[in-house]
């Protein structure tokens, strides 16, 4: 079945932007993998040249063990689900299935056979004899995912395939995505800038930041262990706290307008040496102020429902507190933190490195 | 969109800024095709004495001519050679220039500029090219073994209106088709091209449907053009002849009315000419009002 590969791939377009640098990555069969990064950061154009819609600058991208540089996208056994679906506007739902299918030569009853199967998987029964311009945004993206189901490709790429619907339906489809792409037991690649679809939709992640890839692993080791500080605060939401301090000796961090934090990595540093400290939001305990290693002062707090986040500033320094609903914490209190030693992250401040 | 509206109040004003451009219509437009219209049903005597009341006895005899129908026959012939010609060569030229990457504005602007060029001098410019004796062209056919002269040949007559005619026109299309073209998302001829279509089946399966409003916008503009503003291409080369090979429609009315003077055959053939502009004209709109929009 299909297992994508890529090895050193690299991208110059025309104009001389390098949008990937050099990419190497493999694709277990059946895995959903997604790719995610800023904007900008060569994910489409990673894609685009997996669906062979962008030539190849050097490395190679193989399919199921065979490199497919120089094949056309029609024979690489790709189908692909774009932003804006590209549907064809002038065919009914059920061409637009078809079409593919139709251009390959496949026998009449065999088409419709797979069409109406298509139909019935993704509940588009009532609408095979309607126009995409009848179509609501979600029952769009039906049918595109419904074009890709019908050539039973050995992946599916999709492009931010749920960036056009609203919050609610998003929720939705992502749902719809995950258990289709499980009951085909298809390999995927998608796309997203979305680090929540990210995280629900991968078995395995990718963080790419301007044309490299800064990690790759399954979504939990990725929160749990990020190997740059571009990860950490990339992944996560609210975003990971970093604090610039100093090790002391005996694994201490010593952050500059006084505070502490026991990191047990910073024990094999130097005395000295300048660390960036990293706490999820979620990690750090409030505790009574007095004789709290960490103390913050609340600018704010934002409801969000189940949750507050409390923004304050911790050592000269913004820090965001995720905490209780039942929370007293008013603007303006100081309140104390504690942090576990094992939930903390260690950062090199050069190279964005962690220290482990 | 809700445009910003400025309101006069009045009428006075309106009119007064209208009373230009209506003048204008009044006078060179409305005002000859009422005299037309009253002068297709009269008939002058030889002398331009009397004219009296005839009825529709002129567009009888219109019907009954033999050289009117050859005429009309001529038209439909020429327009559609026209219209086909400058749609094809058009199409293929905005297909061409869309395909490439560098120098696009270059070739778009290159190929815009014949439409600057006025039907008559152009029509003058391949009549020379042509010409029977001296023109360069003419050296290359008969190299290839054709015997051109348009003098005395009608369908070559025929074939240089025909070229003068479509020369204009071509870059008229070439401009609405790569409009069209450009207008077509990438995305939908990626998807194509993963759903195993080749170039020229993502032509003819997407592109070519995709751009049917835009060329039967074409179509009509092309044969209205054929049929009304190809009097000067006429006149500059063949005069409608040899014999009446390249008598045009719009010709003939001319020649009937300012040289043969038979003004009321002249007038019931512009009467004509008008029905067919005014029916090409509600079609198109009928069509505009109800197009699909993608
Ligand atoms: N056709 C092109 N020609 C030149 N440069 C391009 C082209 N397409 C993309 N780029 C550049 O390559 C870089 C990566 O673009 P890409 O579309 O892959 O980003 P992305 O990660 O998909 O971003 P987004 O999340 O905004 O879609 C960008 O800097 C972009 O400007
Ligand atoms: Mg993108």
């Amino acid at each position: 079945m299909g297992s994508v590969t890529l090895s050193n791939l690299r991208k110059v377009y025309a104009g001389g932007q390098e949008a990937v640098r050099g990419v190497s990555f493999d694709v277990a069969d059946g895995t959903f993998c997604v790719l995610v990064g800023p904007s900008g950061c060569g994910k489409s154009t990673l894609l685009r040249m997996i669906a062979g819609l962008e030539t190849v600058s050097s490395g190679t991208v193989a399919i199921d063990g065979r490199t497919v540089n120089d094949v056309e996208p029609a024979d690489r056994d790709i189908a692909m689900v774009f932003q804006n679906y590209a549907l064809y506007p002038h065919m009914r739902v059920r061409d637009n299935l078809a079409y593919g299918l139709r251009n390959r030569k496949t026998p009449k009853p065999e088409i419709e056979t797979r069409v109406a199967e298509a139909a019935r998987i993704l509940g588009l029964g009532e609408m095979l004899d309607r126009y995409p311009r009848q179509l609501s945004g979600g029952q769009r993206q039906r049918v595109a995912m419904g074009r890709a189901i019908v050539r039973k490709p050995q992946v599916f790429l999709f492009d931010e395939p749920l960036s056009n619907l609203d919050a609610k339906l998003r929720v939705q489809m992502r749902v719809e995505i995950k258990r289709l792409q499980r009951s085909l037991g298809v390999t995927a690649v998608y796309v997203t800038h979305d680090q929540v679809e990210a995280m629900t939709l991968s078995d395995q992640l990718v963080v790419m930041s301007a044309g490299r890839v800064e990690q790759v692993g399954t979504a939990i080791e990725i929160y749990r262990r990020p190997m740059t500080r571009f990860v950490a605060t990339f992944i996560g939401s609210p975003p990971m706290n970093i604090l610039a301090g100093t090790v002391e000796p005996g694994g201490i961090v010593a952050l500059p307008e006084g505070g502490r934090v026991t990191v047990p990595a910073a024990a094999a540093l130097a005395p000295g040496t300048p660390v960036e400290v990293g706490i999820r939001p979620e990690e750090a305990t409030r505790r009574a102020a007095d004789g709290a290693s960490l103390r913050m002062r609340v600018d704010f707090a934002e409801e969000l429902g189940a949750t507050r986040l409390l923004h304050g500033k911790l050592g000269g320094q913004d820090f965001i507190v995720q905490t209780q609903l039942l929370d007293q914490a008013a603007d303006g209190d100081a309140i104390g933190l504690s942090v576990e030693p094992s939930a903390v992250h260690l950062f090199d401040p050069g190279t964005g490195h962690r220290i482990d | 969109m809700q445009a910003k509206r400025v309101t006069f109040g009045g009428t006075a004003l309106p009119l007064a800024l209208l009373a230009p451009q209506l003048a204008v219509t009044v006078v060179f437009f409305v005002w000859p095709a009422v005299q037309a219209v009253i002068t297709s049903f009269q008939r002058e005597d030889a002398f331009g004495l009397k004219t009296e009341f005839v009825g529709l006895e002129n567009f009888r005899d219109l019907w009954a001519d033999p050289l009117y129908l050859e005429s009309f026959g001529t038209t439909m012939i020429f327009s559609a050679a026209v219209a086909v010609s400058a749609l094809v060569v058009g199409l293929l030229l905005a297909v061409l220039v869309d395909r490439v990457s560098r120098g696009a504005e270059i070739y778009s602007a290159l190929l815009i500029w014949p439409y600057a060029v006025a039907p008559a001098l152009a029509a003058i410019l391949w009549a020379f090219l042509l010409n029977p004796s001296i023109g360069p062209l003419t050296r290359l056919l008969r190299v290839l073994g054709i015997a051109w002269n348009y003098n005395v040949d009608g369908t070559q007559a025929l074939i240089l209106i025909v070229f003068a005619s479509a020369w204009k026109q071509v870059s008229y299309n070439f401009l609405f088709f790569l409009a069209g073209l450009q207008s077509i998302p990438r995305s939908l001829l990626e998807a194509a091209s993963i759903d195993a279509a080749g170039p020229w089946r993502q032509f003819r399966t997407i592109v070519f449907p995709l751009l049917a409003p835009t060329t039967f916008f074409l179509i009509v503009v092309n044969v209205v053009y054929a049929f009304f503003d190809t009097f000067g291409v006429v006149h500059a080369t063949t005069g409608g002849g040899p014999g009446q090979s390249t008598t045009l429609l719009v010709y003939k009315v001319w020649k009937d009315g300012f040289i043969g003077l038979n003004l009321g055959s002249s007038s019931a053939q512009s009467v004509v000419l008008l029905v067919i502009v005014i029916a090409l004209t509600a079609v198109q709109f009928r069509f505009l009002e109800r197009r699909i929009n993608y």
